[in-house]
């Protein structure tokens, strides 16, 4: 096998790459997989359900762990890669995430917005065209 | 692909180009190992595998357009309560905790599912798809179960606008496993009954990706719904 023999082409989503991992490389790599996102979903319960984390700063540390533990399953469940013939199925996955990041980030922002301009104007407070 | 194309490609490829004389392309698409379309224009479109797997991975991310939308209202109904019960006073911890855990052992179990596949061995493929659905019907009952105690103590969809977004998404993500659990059913039946045509293969393929992406949701869900308005 020279240089130019390297495998070139595309791969569906969820394809292992089976001319370079061998079946205990695959059963390693969703091991990895099940060990790591058990310990971040561990982490977003216990942040959760104990007063570890200061309450205001809980959505935000959640959100992250969440976020880490949807890489992971991509990465080690999906087989979505950096890998060049991952490339078609990464631009898809960008796509739907740019939708989905406005739709919900658009649509709370919006609401907060609405809430905070329909409050009920209190005296020498904030009411609305107060801004 | 056609070997007849196959060798038209060797006899030309070298006089127009010399750089890809040689080059050796991926054997699991379903060809012989001979050259074969690379997908980026050479030899013509992608293997049937890998256009069905993108195809499904379109389907996928579309489903999770669908499912922000959802998240989107719960996360601005959140406080809607309209005087009745908020989330904390209604979600058991464990019951979602138990939850979690079969659905990602569930998830684990598929992908080992996929190895068996690689490796075409009947027995385990039909026994870690097995393992997967039991997962998932667990997953199944004690949603049903946390539900029905719901409605019981008059917290039922018709309650509260948080409680209407709150049935939603969850009822949604719980369709979605019901359907993948019939999907599982029958194709459990179909290696059983055809083997690992490459048919049947494409299809385990974008039954991976489904359960997979299912997952996927649920970890959103349970940090959006269960876990953010602890806070």
């Amino acid at each position: 096998m020279s240089d130019h023999d390297r495998n070139v082409g595309d791969i569906g989503p969820g394809v292992m790459e089976d001319t370079q991992e061998s079946l205990r490389g695959a059963v390693f790599s969703y091991s990895i997989g099940l060990v790591l996102s058990v310990l971040l979903t561990g982490a977003a319960f216990t942040i959760g359900y104990s007063g570890l984390v200061w309450r205001p700063g809980l959505p935000s540390a959640l959100i992250v762990l969440a976020v880490a533990q949807i890489g992971v399953h991509l990465v080690f469940f999906l087989h979505i890669t950096t890998d060049p013939d991952n490339t078609n199925n990464v631009l898809a996955l960008a796509f739907g995430v740019l939708i989905v990041v406005l739709l919900i980030g658009g649509s709370v922002w919006i609401m907060e917005w609405l809430n905070y301009r329909m409050m009920i104007p209190t005296p020498g407070g904030m009411g609305h065209g107060g801004m | 692909m056609s070997s007849t194309t196959d060798t038209l490609f060797q006899a030309v490829e070298p006089r127009l180009d010399p750089y890809r004389l040689g080059r050796r392309v991926r054997t699991d698409h379903g060809g012989d190992g001979h050259f074969e379309p690379t997908g980026h224009g050479e030899g013509g479109p992608a293997s049937k595998r890998v256009v069905v797997a993108y195809g499904f991975w379109i389907f996928i991310l579309s489903d999770f357009v669908m499912f922000s939308a959802f998240f989107a209202a719960h996360a601005v109904l959140q406080s809607a309560t309209a005087g009745g019960p908020s989330g904390p006073e209604l979600f058991s911890p464990t019951s979602i905790a138990i939850e979690t855990g079969c659905l990602l052992l569930s998830s684990f179990t598929c992908g080992l599912s996929a190895v068996a596949t690689r490796a075409r061995s009947l027995l385990w493929t039909e026994a870690a798809l097995l393992v997967t659905g039991l997962l998932g019907a667990v997953f199944l009952v004690l949603e049903a179960h946390d539900f029905a105690a719901m409605v019981a103590a008059g917290a039922g969809p018709q309650r509260s606008a948080f409680l209407s977004s709150f049935f939603s998404v969850v009822g949604l993500h719980g369709l979605h496993v019901t359907a993948g659990l019939l999907w599982l059913g029958t194709m459990m039946a179909q290696v059983f009954a055809k083997g690992f045509r490459p048919n049947i293969l494409r299809r385990l393929l974008c039954f991976n990706l489904f359960w997979h992406a299912l997952d996927i949701i649920w970890v959103a869900l349970f940090t959006i719904v269960y876990l953010i308005g602890l806070g």
